[in-house]
């Protein structure tokens, strides 16, 4: 194998393993706060379908990425009123808010089928693109590779190193001592939960402003639900997610790899590739479940009333 | 000043009236979204509920739309009441219509019963199987049910693209992702005149009958209740987990793929990759919407039935995209959610702050999605 190829393939990796890690990154904060969202998937695709529509009408790309970041959030704080303050199950109303926004983002998107849009473009940092091999990798991506980067910096250095990261992993593990401490439990959930809807967003508009630009139905094509499986992989570390994510990326690809190679193989069951991928690390990581259950937030998916305290 | 208390025991009636109201508040919601659209609420109520009821060929197709929602969400109800999240049921229909095809491709005019029971068991089967592999995964990694069960869904969805593409489409169908067409011999008998409606939605009412009475009234029922209200009582009483979780899911899995059996064999005729419009994931909503009880979801899945008539009329008679359906679905869920909200709280208008407060039996009890059982 040459080491253009291997350039190829790991810049494929970086592409796909992208929105996968932004997705994971904002589902690890929403977790360590105790909160289980299963409506990643929706969340996504409804920033896909705001950022595309609000990139083609105002033909401006970021005022795209922001609104799909604000669709996200908006979807998170639906979640949050239901799951958080009317204590509902979070399980069944993450499941709801996935149904609901499949629904609505093909609805609203409708008419937006089938347009396209001048996409996110490549920006080469001076100096440091022109590195061999890891140049044109690391240092010659459109910006939101370069805003995952620092996002996942700045989330592993604020939930490890700050006050604010210590409040949100105090309530994922005991929201009852957080709450006599005087820490408003459900304030930090719904701030967690916000984040979650953001980054989500965020990863809504990579797919549909830069991945592939263009809007269509489901095109987040079950990233959210991998996610969420990264996010256990990962056992909540923020390192572990990066690794996961584009090691990932390379299992979705891995079809453009073996169709390069000249396998002759039904598209159709090679698109099979990341979801049983994901199902084989499902039984590779239960084989350490006691680490398992250590790095689980203990009250991860449990319901806190401040009414009953 | 309203007051919010927690009760110390569920509300046996709002357990009762939380449907109604849901969907009460879903139709206040879309008449407020049809304004906006500049739909008239009035013609739209037309559409979505008078019309669908209004001659014997928008019953029929309601009907041929319930059997497939009733089937899925009767298994999914009995999972759920075990706390067991699958949300396999699309995966597994369409495995269950994929295998059948494959029998009854092979199947010419002169076929008789046996041929057909072949097909629909080869379907009820291979659901069956499809659901065993989250079950197995469960029981000997302990992997999370919902994702290993969504992952199979899309790996069912793929092997349904790739069986009418590849292996299982016509040979005289010029390259179009279909089967041929089912020999007439096999079709399921109609139960009417006119229309498509088959006898799986009479199999469909008497199989969530004969699940309500073993849910309520047997052993096993009551072993699936207990073990989904408290696992900690349930394994005291000596009831088998693996017995639990193997036998819900076998079961759901069973229908389901008997479900996609049906389709095929019943209103389509042959494979095709549109089977099922998300019959599998609105049979989740269909299941909470009869409060998981067998018998309230065969009333759930003819109001289902309904709204996927509904919108199907709504793209013909007000240019309405079909994916009205899913947002319809999503808001009622919510509702659904919502009032459930009710049933564990008390909201009452008062002017003084709370009393001494109540203590609650299972208030950190997450997984129970329905802290209340309506059927005690």
């Amino acid at each position: 194998m040459d080491m253009e190829l291997i350039q190829q393939i790991l810049i494929a990796a970086l592409k796909t393993g992208t929105p996968l890690l932004l997705i994971a990154l904002g589902e690890l904060v929403t977790e360590k706060s105790g909160v289980l969202n299963l409506g990643q998937e929706g969340m996504v695709l409804m920033g896909a379908m705001a950022g595309f529509a609000g990139a083609y009408y105002t033909g401006n790309l970021f005022l795209g990425m922001s609104l799909a970041m604000v669709a996200g959030m908006i979807m998170a704080l639906l979640f949050g009123a239901l799951a958080l303050s009317l204590n509902t199950s979070q399980v069944a109303t993450g499941l709801a808010l996935t149904i609901f926004s499949i629904g609505l983002s093909s609805f609203m998107g409708g008419s937006l089928v089938g347009s396209t849009i001048p996409g996110f473009k490549a920006i080469a940092i001076p100096f440091l693109s022109d590195i061999p091999f890891i140049g044109d990798l690391l240092f010659n991506q459109d910006i939101l590779i370069y805003l995952s980067f620092f996002i996942a910096g700045a989330t592993w250095w604020v939930l490890h190193k700050t006050r604010v990261g210590l409040t949100v992993r105090a309530v994922g593990e005991n929201p009852h001592s957080a709450n006599a401490l005087g820490i408003k439990v459900i304030k930090i959930r719904y701030l967690a939960t916000l984040f979650g809807g953001a980054m989500a967003g965020l990863a809504g508009a990579y797919l549909s402003l830069s991945y592939t630009p263009m809007w269509m139905e489901n095109m987040s094509a079950g990233r959210g639900w991998i996610a969420l499986a990264l996010v256990v992989f990962a056992s909540w570390r923020v390192g572990y997610l990066m690794l996961g994510a584009y090691l990932f990326g390379i299992a979705s690809i891995l079809h453009l790899v073996m169709q390069g190679f000249g396998f002759d193989i039904s598209p159709n069951l090679l698109a099979m590739m990341p979801y049983l991928a994901t199902l084989i690390v499902m039984v590779l990581i239960s084989s350490n479940s006691l680490k398992q259950k250590l790095s689980t937030p203990m009250s991860l998916s449990k319901p806190f009333d401040p009414k009953l305290h | 000043m309203l007051s919010v208390q927690p009760r110390i025991e569920s509300a046996k009636l709002m357990a009762w009236l939380s449907p109604f109201i849901a969907i009460a508040l879903t139709m206040l919601a879309s008449s407020l979204m049809f304004v906006l659209l500049e739909v008239s609420p009035i013609k739209a109520f037309e559409v979505f509920v008078i019309m669908p009821l209004s001659d014997s060929y928008n019953i029929g197709e309601l009907m041929v739309k319930a059997a497939p929602l009733m089937l899925c969400a009767t298994g999914l109800a009995i999972c759920f009441r075990a706390n067991i999240w699958n949300i396999g049921a699309e995966g597994q229909l369409l495995i269950g219509a994929v295998v059948s095809s494959y029998f009854a491709i092979q199947a010419g005019e002169d076929a008789g019963i046996g041929m057909i029971t072949l097909i629909l068991m080869s379907g009820v089967i291979s659901g069956a199987l499809w659901a065993a592999i989250p079950t197995a995964l469960d029981r000997f990694f302990k992997t999370n049910i919902i994702l290993s069960t969504i992952m199979l869904n899309y790996i069912g969805l793929y092997t349904l693209l790739w069986a009418v593409h590849g292996p299982l489409a016509d040979p005289q169908g010029f390259g179009f992702p279909e089967s041929a067409m089912f020999a007439d011999a096999i079709l399921l008998p109609l139960i009417q005149e006119e229309g498509r409606a088959s006898i799986s939605i009479v199999i469909a009412v008497v199989i969530a009958i004969i699940t309500g009475i073993t849910l309520f009234k047997t052993l096993p029922g009551f072993i699936v209740r207990v073990y989904g209200e408290d696992k900690a009582a349930a394994r005291y009483a000596g009831f088998s987990s693996n017995k639990v979780v193997w036998g819900v899911m076998l079961f759901a899995g069973a229908l389901a793929g008997f479900a996609g059996a049906a389709e095929v064999t019943g209103p389509i005729g042959q494979l095709i990759p549109s089977v099922s419009p998300g019959y599998g994931y609105a049979a989740i909503i269909v299941a909470y919407l009869g409060r998981l009880n067998p018998f309230g979801i065969i009333i759930s899945a003819l109001f289902m039935g309904c709204l996927y008539m509904g919108s199907d009329l709504a793209q013909i008679e007000l240019g309405l995209p079909t994916a009205i359906t899913g947002l319809f679905q999503g808001i009622l869920l919510f509702f659904m959610l919502a009032c459930d909200f009710l049933i564990n709280y008390k909201v009452s208008f008062k002017s003084k702050a709370l009393p001494e407060k109540p203590v609650l039996p299972s208030s950190a009890d997450s997984e129970l999605v329905t802290n209340s059982d309506s059927n005690k």
